[in-house]
């Protein structure tokens, strides 16, 4: 049986003057590739904080892998790829490999250093974003979208079971989030890593998730790719406030 | 100099101190850099100064503690600064900055007191403000020793966790990393450095050799060891040559430190600077 490892329940946030969050459900099984989509400000990136215990919510409960998120002590089981921009200084001498080793800090422990083995694990999570050429590089040499695969790789070290990522596209060309994504579906596929991924790029991604939540608020849809694909783009302005046109990935020829 | 060395004690304590105290503050100074809190070193001194003119007043009016070493007062102000300028940080979390100039200014207030209390220290105070090459006494080397050894095991069973919060302190926390902890510890860590710093490079000057060196090895270095290793290098040249110097012009090397290392850092950016001019091989290729 697939095991659920993100149980949202019922929970409610509000920021000081609005309520960003109300009754959110949601549950992310084993395996599966989420899209959280929804418009600026429809508290998409406040869910993901109160998922990784950023956040405190006001009400209701957050379980991963079954415990509750302020007493989960397995961080090393997930992985997290922010918004680039919020997360470094690109100016930070450091090189993609030592960058890549920092995701295995918390799996390391304390009082211990890195071993030859942790470094052999690097370079093979940055084989897998396909960066390895670039291990010995400033991290600040690299383009956004290199950075991100970097990022990726960071995430990926430690061998997690879950992936976050909170619009890691943002800043990274066109051309670069298409293989981003791309990567996004292997890593799904062929490593069988649950991925919840917050993102605006509603065409693409939720040509390539298994499941799609939409978010504003409150969540107005949850469910399967496919049944997400029945929705008229009439039902999904309305969620959005403003008129929505999916494009189908033929049409854009991706 | 090199004959002195071996027939003074004092000079001993001065050359062996600025060379311990060479590689720890550009050690610590790399992580203070990276994770954008410069001032707090400058802070924390300026709070040391306050706890050094209290000890020195203190002496003055109070016989307990005329024997009294000040460096232990300025440095358990300069712990009780860096304990409020996190409690500040924590209170004012959208202009975390601000605890900063407050805690600098406080740390002056007090020291402006307390040296017009006393009228004025004369040459003592002199001492602690720049440096003195002979004022280390052999008990201010042991506080330099164990202080480093402090530091030494510090960075060594924290490297990867000061690594992971300075690059990204969010991903740190998702991570499961105890950032809050291992933040009280590194201040204090550093305020324990600037109090045993106080006596070679002086009050006002030892932040300079937490900062100027790790800035010239962030142009030179490409990965957080390497700048690492720069720091410390650049950090023992500066104290060296301005040892020497301060010994042999008899001024205070706490001057003569901080100039040797501002001209290394202005030599690194000139030459990195033509080091950028110069067209690389793949340009000289391609436009052949």
């Amino acid at each position: 049986m697939t095991k659920t490892i993100i149980e949202c329940n019922d929970v409610n946030f509000r920021y000081e003057h609005s309520t960003v969050l109300e009754n959110i459900s949601l549950d992310v099984k084993e395996g599966e590739f989420w899209a959280l989509i929804g418009p600026n400000g429809s508290g998409k990136s406040t869910l993901i904080n109160i998922i990784l215990g950023l956040l405190k919510a006001d009400k209701g409960t957050v379980k991963l892998f079954g415990q509750n998120v302020d007493s989960f002590k397995q961080r090393e089981r997930i992985g997290y790829v922010s918004q680039k921009s919020n997360s470094f200084n690109s100016g930070f001498p450091a090189t993609v490999l030592e960058v890549v080793k920092s995701g295995l800090t918390r799996k390391v422990g304390l009082f211990k250093g890195f071993s030859k083995h942790d470094e052999q694990k690097a370079l093979d999570s940055l084989r897998i974003v396909k960066m390895e050429d670039f291990a010995s590089k400033n991290i600040g040499e690299l383009s956004g979208g290199q950075q991100q695969r970097v990022f990726i790789a960071r995430a990926l070290v430690g061998e997690p079971d879950l992936l976050i990522m909170d619009e890691p596209t943002v800043g990274i060309d066109q051309k670069n989030v298409a293989s981003f994504y791309s990567m996004l579906n292997e890593l799904n596929g062929e490593h069988g890593i649950a991925i919840l991924l917050v993102t605006h790029e509603i065409d693409l991604v939720t040509e390539l998730a298994t499941h799609v939540a939409c978010l504003n608020r409150s969540i107005h849809f949850h469910g399967m790719q496919s049944d997400y694909k029945k929705m008229n783009d009439t039902d999904i302005s309305l969620w959005y406030g403003h008129p929505v046109r999916r494009v189908h990935q033929e049409q854009k020829g991706i | 100099m090199i004959s002195a060395l071996f027939t003074y004690e004092f000079l001993q304590n001065a050359f062996l101190s600025g060379l311990i105290i060479g590689v720890i503050a550009p050690l610590l100074g790399l992580f203070i850099v990276v994770r954008r809190l410069a001032l707090i070193a400058d802070a924390l001194s300026h709070v040391a100064l306050a706890g050094i003119a209290g000890s020195l007043f203190l002496s003055q009016s109070v016989l307990m503690f005329s024997a009294l070493n000040p460096v232990y007062l300025g440095m358990a102000s300069a712990v009780g600064g860096s304990l409020l300028i996190e409690k500040l940080r924590g209170a004012y979390k959208h202009f975390e900055e601000l605890a900063i100039p407050i805690i600098l200014s406080t740390g002056i207030g007090f020291g402006a007191i307390f040296i017009s209390l006393a009228k004025g220290f004369g040459s003592d105070l002199v001492g602690y403000l720049f440096g003195s090459v002979s004022a280390v006494s052999r008990q201010d080397l042991w506080v330099v020793v164990i202080i480093a050894v402090v530091v030494v095991a510090f960075i060594r069973f924290f490297y990867k966790e000061m690594f992971a919060l300075s690059f990204d302190k969010e991903y740190a926390k998702v991570s499961g990393i105890n950032g809050k902890f291992i933040q009280i510890v590194f201040m204090i860590i550093v305020a324990l450095v600037i109090g045993a710093s106080m006596r070679i490079v002086g009050i006002l000057l030892v932040s300079s050799l937490m900062t100027i060196p790790v800035a010239a090895a962030m142009q030179l270095a490409k990965s957080f060891k390497g700048a690492l290793v720069y720091s410390i290098v650049i950090g023992e040249l500066s104290v060296l040559i301005g040892l020497f110097s301060a010994f042999h012009l008899d001024i205070a090397p706490g001057g003569t430190i901080v100039i040797t290392s501002i001209i290394i850092l202005l030599l690194v950016l000139g030459w990195t600077k033509m080091k950028g001019k110069q067209p690389s091989k793949k340009a000289k290729e391609e436009f052949a």
